[in-house]
């Protein structure tokens, strides 16, 4: 595939907000898991960004207003990237600019609120519930489009834990086939009942922090972000060289025994960069620290690479922010990519002895020439992405 | 311009019970007469997958199992793009109940949640390894799946399965977005002619908003339908081709608009 450069990120997560608080939090090794105080909710631990609560949408577009969105308006106001974006407006053209956003719970935290606000005695919904602004899927490309003042087309990709890591590659699309010259990809998942207790009954949820690749480790702690690059044909950044993606077609919510999904999103990810296993330096993990992710990923990673690429999860440092993964993991890569750094995996005590993989447990200053980031989802849906110094 | 060849199309809506039954209604030949209709349970799914799967992913997959038939490809066999308005909201809303009263989530439900329901089903139905996404564009969603899949073909050069569908949502959960009927469609699309192709579209993005005499189907029957209904803004593109006619029609998307041109093969 023709690289294409992210002109401009941003990052926001419960490990700080922008590149430098993120890449700080890193390198000293300080995760942002803490016990869960969400909701009422207090089962295991979650990464938890402070102060969404007291953050304001501006009044004009005050209809869009929830947790998920507040997020967002957040990482749009991190590291220039709301300048970044108005100066290609002016370069480009408001049309020119796509919007293609990952979230698999959007805004839902309002309507499980306002579920439990109904009229006792009509069972009416709270005046003010706004479904379409607030819930709907498609509320977090609407507003980031609304925000930002763009007019190109807009839509936001929901493939569960996959979904802004797919977002790059449908972005992709648009701008290879001419629809758009750049577009806003990325996306934000924020902290919900309708996750922490959904897979809490699926048995994931970690009583203690997140340990990915632990032998002892028993499951997620769920953490929020919202994270965004600007997808451009040419400029200074870091490249996405190459992308691939697949299905397990095997099961809605457990990932194939064999690995096959992740391995051929992985060969196809490598085949479109024209790159063989050996240029890649680092790979970020999906790495969820559930038993079988985590198995499965590193019998994908040694049949792919086999057993010197250096790998390891970022999940330990900031939960398993589900849809908004891809992003924030994406701007880890960058961040390894151009610092020459790469993370160890935080909270692991012994590694699993039956893995493989060259699975880093302490950080390592190394020049890093290409990442590679894995993003899986509910639904068996895998996406592997090809990250570059510079195209 | 970018386009595709549609190798394959299916419908399922309100009086629109496959497209060999739809054609000649769409065409304005026969009479339209709206009644609901039960999405067929789609006979990929294995038994016990039935069970689990709601009104929204039998519909998904009827759909998408229809036109790759009758594009004579093998289920899951392509690239899919899935896009859906609402997902399952039947679903949600449960889920949302069931947090309310502090309930346990089933975890099925949970599972079944995920606007990608569809299509992890679909790829587990088919056995496929076909890369495969799924969308929301509001009322636009038809709008943005279509250029995707059409930019998807373009640019990989390869066939994609489109499905949009939409379900109603339970008037709780979205009372200013009550979905009229169930209405899916599907659309095989090919970078080549070969194989018999239907038509050709070619595609672009606008700014500005959709000639209105562009967007609205010509077939008065279904106007309301059209409008009600998410998915069912493809209705002017599948009624040109079941009328076999030459169209230059526009899909609203917020401000601007996808415009489309339809050729007959």
């Amino acid at each position: 595939m023709r690289p294409l450069v992210l002109t401009a990120t941003t990052v926001i997560s419960a490990i700080g907000r922008g590149a430098a608080q993120t890449l700080a939090a890193l390198r000293d090794r300080r995760g942002g898991l803490a016990p869960c105080d969400f909701q009422g909710i207090a089962t295991g631990f979650i990464g938890r960004v402070p102060d969404v609560e007291d953050h304001a949408l501006p009044p004009e577009l005050a209809r869009f207003d929830c947790r998920n969105n507040r997020l967002a308006d957040l990482a749009l106001h991190t590291d220039g990237f709301d300048a970044a974006v108005a100066a290609a407006r002016e370069r480009l053209g408001a049309s020119r600019i796509a919007v293609v956003l990952g979230s698999s719970t959007s805004g839902i935290l309002s309507t499980e609120e306002a579920y439990r606000a109904r009229d006792p005695l009509t069972g009416a919904m709270p005046a003010g519930f706004d479904y379409e602004h607030t819930h709907e899927m498609f509320s977090l490309a609407h507003f980031l489009r609304s925000m930002l003042g763009l007019r190109g087309p807009a839509m936001t990709i929901s493939t569960a834990c996959a979904s802004s890591a797919q977002a790059f590659i449908d972005a992709r699309h648009l701008i290879e086939a001419g629809i758009c010259d750049a577009a806003i990809v990325g996306g934000a998942d924020s902290l919900c009942g309708m996750t922490l207790r959904g897979f809490a009954s699926l048995e994931l949820i970690s009583p203690v922090p997140c340990a990915p690749c632990d032998a002892a480790r028993a499951g997620i702690s769920i953490g929020e972000a919202a994270g965004f690059a600007l997808l451009e044909r040419d400029g200074d950044g870091v490249a996405l060289v190459g992308c691939g993606a697949s299905s397990d077609g095997y099961h809605m919510s457990a990932p194939h025994p064999e690995a096959a999904g992740a391995v051929a999103a992985m060969r196809t990810a490598l085949e479109s960069a024209r790159l063989s296993p050996a240029d890649i330096d680092y790979v970020n993990l999906h790495g969820t620290g559930t038993r079988a992710n985590d198995a499965m990923e590193d019998r994908a990673i040694l049949a792919v690479f086999g057993a010197n690429t250096a790998c390891s999860s970022t999940k330990g440092w900031t939960g398993h922010m589900l849809g908004a993964s891809g992003i924030v993991e994406a701007v880890i890569s960058g961040l390894c990519l151009r610092y020459g750094f790469m993370p160890g995996g935080l909270n692991v005590a012994v590694l699993d002895p039956a893995f493989g993989a060259n699975v880093l447990l302490h950080n390592a200053d190394v020049p890093v020439r290409r990442a590679m980031s894995n993003a899986f989802g509910f639904g068996g849906t895998n996406c592997s992405l090809v990250f570059a110094a510079e195209a | 311009m970018m386009q595709a060849f549609i190798r394959g199309v299916s419908v399922c809506g309100p009086g629109l019970d496959g497209w060999a039954a739809s054609r000649a209604i769409l065409a304005g030949n026969q009479p339209y007469v709206p009644r609901p209709i039960q999405p067929p349970v789609p006979s990929i799914l294995a038994a016990n997958e039935r069970r689990r799967t709601g009104a929204a992913v039998r519909l998904a997959l009827s759909v998408a199992q229809q036109a790759s038939e009758m594009a004579d490809i093998a289920p899951g066999g392509i690239a899919s793009l899935f896009a859906t308005s609402n997902g399952d909201g039947a679903v949600v809303h449960a889920i949302l109940q069931t947090l309310a009263s502090d309930e346990p989530v089933s975890p099925t439900q949970f599972h079944n949640s995920v606007h990608n329901a569809a299509s992890g089903y679909w790829s587990i139905a088919t056995g496929s390894r076909q890369p495969t996404s799924c969308l929301s564009g509001g009322d636009a969603s038809g709008a943005a799946a279509l250029l995707k899949a059409v930019a998807a073909v373009e640019v990989e050069q390869v066939p994609v399965l489109l499905c949009v569908y939409d379900v109603p949502v339970p008037e709780l959960l979205a009372p200013r977005r009550s979905t009229m009927g169930s209405f899916g469609a599907g659309l095989v699309l090919a970078a080549g002619a070969e194989h018999g192709a239907l038509a050709r579209l070619r595609v672009t993005y606008q700014p500005g908003p959709a000639p209105p005499d562009q967007e609205v189907p010509r077939g008065a029957a279904w106007r309301e339908l059209a409008a009600g209904n998410p998915a069912a803004r493809l209705l002017r593109l599948l009624e040109s081709l079941a009328m076999g006619i030459y169209d230059d029609f526009a899909l609203s998307l917020l401000d601007g608009h996808a415009q489309v041109t339809l050729d007959p093969c």
